[in-house]
């Protein structure tokens, strides 16, 4: 088994992680995949253990997955999100934190639509903290789950091409991406509209990335393509003039894809909108790993919170 | 330390007196009488009968002046008061200091100002010259009674916070201020750019997932501010300058003779945008910390001149507030408790600029750029004055904070430097 050791805390960024522990996480995802085949598809790894989801974003995908981990790993859960908690009433992030944990928490999962938020908790809470998605800044097991699917169709990371399409500037997924996969050793391209790259993107994630505005030559050499959703409320910011002429410009069409190599694949962390930045066919076609990409989350956030609660790969429990 | 009881006459013997006007700093004596300085001599000690407080090892030079302050009061009381912001400012050796109109209600009538004035004065710890809103209630749409203001004892005119977004508005704001005698100041941001913005836009704010504000909302709005000083003629003075770029459109304006003035305060002069790294939304300020780059060029700024002086910008907001998200936490931290100390820390104690010349850009510069009294070593004048030991060696705790509010990344480090205290008229105000 890997000698490598996971003795984190919390899990709030990709960019504090060594490529080592990256790696952990990504194997430990391989080996917890076959849990969700089982017909009864529940070990009792993380008995006893309670964790808790706090959403306060809207989130369907991401809570749904991080509950069936939990409970495929007989963990005791609780969720809520802001429509159901007391933040409504003007309670601040800090104290509903530590109201949860006055009940003996074990780990907060935590989706915020602030960027840094679990930096900022972190310094008032004891339980372990996973990042499900912070504002603009990260969101560590989306990345993490892109790159698991990443590694089942390429083999290895080392040195392949992944080009990120869309609302570079908004996105947390791609962030998260760039340090990961920057760190596995691949090359990075970023594509998408000049009012939606952020400045110096090209310095970010280890060794930088390209900048690519043309979509056909950002496609060109790239052994898989990852997909942004564009936020809808954007094109009221005029971040560009219509969501037609996007499509024509930055969406992930047959055409585009022809300018790429046979065997490149798509991604995309989901929602999709049909017809904006990915085309309907593109979605349903082959080279599409859109649904083994949420397969994947259910065993990359197994594999989190194994990790962080304290677990051992070679732990008896997860037979 | 210090030990003083208040005479009416008494003569301040030991100490190094540091002369700004002169940039020089020598062994000298100074008579107060009366509240007055009415005798210096350029000797260490002075044959008298009168009361001597022996200061030596200390330097002593006129009280500093902050010509940009939140004193919070009317309205924000949880946040700093007149009395709790003139504690921290005599704390940090200022004996002067003027106040911002963005009260509630908003200093735009005569009886806002006379309410500030009527709360110093019960203070006692400081002086303090309001600051007078622009326009009504800070929408930058209908001017103020500048008449009224100034009789009631406004010292200048400013919408600080608000970027007066009408230019026509502007015109006739620096027209009717010109008239009046009174400068304004302007907070130079084009608020259409920095829509959302967290930090200062950058490599840091594309890392850190938060919005930037890009220096050129800073530098588009002093570039129309420095057109209109000069169509118009009257007195510009820039707030809180951030950035290399306005730092050039002010050493231009300034070449061509436009009156215009500028300031920049501690923290932007010493910290920078990586130390958002931690999300400590005490870093969360506006203008936002901005790069190393431009803190070379603010350094270089005022040791050409081109940036006039210091102020702080000192900005209560309680731990409430604070203690938040980052984007939710208000912008602003305090500063009269550190200015000195982390000035004499980062500029003078590390060879960049001269102590004199500190002690000249916090007390000789703001008076001259709104026309205070003070600021100077002068017979007849109040005797208001500074005691310092520029080598003292103190760290910064919460607990020691005098201010309301305590929102300053500075706590926990370590300073040299230190405010023993300031005399107000005379009046001994020990920092203890």
């Amino acid at each position: 088994m890997n000698p490598v050791q996971f003795n984190r805390k919390d899990l709030i960024t990709l960019e504090e992680l060594s490529p080592e522990e990256i790696g952990l996480i990504l194997d430990t995802a391989d080996s917890f995949k076959e849990i969700s085949e089982r017909p009864i598809k529940k070990v009792p790894a993380l008995r006893g253990v309670t964790v808790a989801n706090l959403f306060f974003e809207p989130s369907t995908r991401t809570r749904i997955s991080f509950e069936l981990a939990e409970k495929r790993l007989s963990a005791d859960t609780v969720s809520f999100s802001t429509s159901t908690s007391s933040v409504v009433k003007g309670e601040t992030l800090r104290d509903t934190a530590q109201n949860i944990q006055a009940m003996k928490v074990d780990v907060v999962v935590l989706r915020h639509s602030s960027s840094g938020a679990h930096r900022f908790l972190s310094r008032f809470l004891e339980a372990s903290i996973i990042n499900a998605g912070d504002g603009q800044h990260e969101h560590p097991t989306q990345a993490l789950l892109d790159m698991m699917t990443l590694r089942q169709r390429l083999g290895s990371l080392e040195g392949k091409k992944i080009t990120i399409i869309g609302d570079i500037m908004h996105s947390r997924v791609a962030r998260s991406n760039i340090w990961g996969l920057t760190k596995m050793g691949a090359k990075v391209t970023v594509c998408g509209p000049p009012t939606m790259m952020p400045t110096e993107i090209e310095k970010l994630g280890v060794g930088g990335v390209n900048v690519e505005l043309d979509i056909r030559k950002a496609v060109a050499e790239a052994d898989a393509i990852n997909i942004l959703r564009i936020q809808l409320e954007r094109q009221k910011l005029h971040l560009f003039p219509s969501l037609q002429e996007y499509f024509e410009v930055f969406g992930v069409r047959p055409d585009v894809l022809d300018y790429a190599p046979p065997h490149c694949i798509v991604m995309h962390p989901g929602p999709m909108n049909r017809g904006v930045e990915i085309d309907q066919d593109v979605a349903d076609g082959e080279r599409a790993v859109i649904l083994r990409q949420v397969t994947n989350g259910v065993a990359v956030r197994m594999a989190v919170l194994f990790l962080i609660a304290g677990g051992k790969v070679e732990d008896s429990s997860i037979q | 330390m210090i030990e003083w009881k208040d005479k009416r006459d008494f003569w301040i013997i030991g100490a190094k007196v540091v002369d700004p006007e002169a940039g020089k700093v020598r062994a000298g004596s100074i008579l107060i009488q009366k509240g007055l300085v009415t005798d210096i001599v350029w000797q260490k000690s002075v044959e008298t009968d009168l009361p001597v407080l022996d200061a030596s090892g200390y330097y002593l030079s006129p009280g500093f002046i902050d010509i940009h302050t939140h004193l919070r009061e009317p309205g924000y009381e949880e946040k700093e008061t007149v009395e709790t912001g003139t504690a921290a400012a005599a704390a940090g050796g200022f004996t002067s200091v003027v106040s911002m109109a963005n009260t509630d209600p908003v200093a735009d009538e005569p009886s806002v100002i006379e309410f500030i004035l009527s709360r110093a004065e019960a203070a006692g710890k400081c002086r303090v010259y309001p600051v007078a809103a622009v326009t009504k209630g800070l929408k930058g749409e209908q001017l103020n009674e500048y008449y009224f203001l100034k009789k009631a004892g406004a010292v200048a005119l400013s919408d600080d916070g608000n970027y007066i977004l009408n230019s026509q508005v502007m015109r006739n704001a620096f027209e009717y201020a010109g008239y009046h005698d009174l400068t304004i100041i302007s907070h130079c941001e084009d608020p259409f750019l920095t829509e959302y913005s967290l930090m200062n836009e950058s490599f840091s704010s594309t890392r850190l997932g938060m919005r930037g504000a890009p220096a050129a909302s800073e530098e588009i709005a002093i570039a129309r501010d420095i057109a209109l000083a000069q169509l118009t003629g009257s007195r510009l003075h820039i707030a809180h300058v951030s950035t290399q770029g306005g730092v050039e459109l002010i050493k231009a304006a300034k070449k061509k003779g436009i009156p215009v003035t500028a300031e920049v305060t501690p923290h932007h002069l010493t910290l920078d945008e990586t130390m958002l790294d931690s999300y400590d939304s005490n870093l969360k300020v506006n203008p936002p910390l901005r790069s190393k780059k431009d803190i070379s060029a603010l350094r270089q700024a005022l040791k050409d001149g081109i940036i006039d002086c210091i102020a702080t910008d000192h900005a209560p907001h309680n731990e409430i507030d604070k203690q938040v998200e980052f984007d939710r936490a208000p912008s602003g931290m305090i500063g009269f408790e550190t200015a000195f100390a982390q000035l004499n820390t980062e500029l003078v104690a590390s060879g960049v600029i001269e102590l004199v010349n500190l002690v000249r850009f916090m007390t000789v510069e703001p008076a001259r750029i709104l026309g205070l009294p003070g600021g100077k070593l002068e017979k007849e004048a109040p005797a208001d004055l500074v005691l310092f030991d520029p080598f003292e060696e103190w760290t910064l705790k919460k607990r020691m904070i005098r201010s309301k509010s305590k929102n300053t990344p500075l706590i926990g480090k370590s300073f040299t430097g230190k405010v023993a205290g300031t005399f107000l008229g005379g009046r001994w105000i020990p920092n203890d």
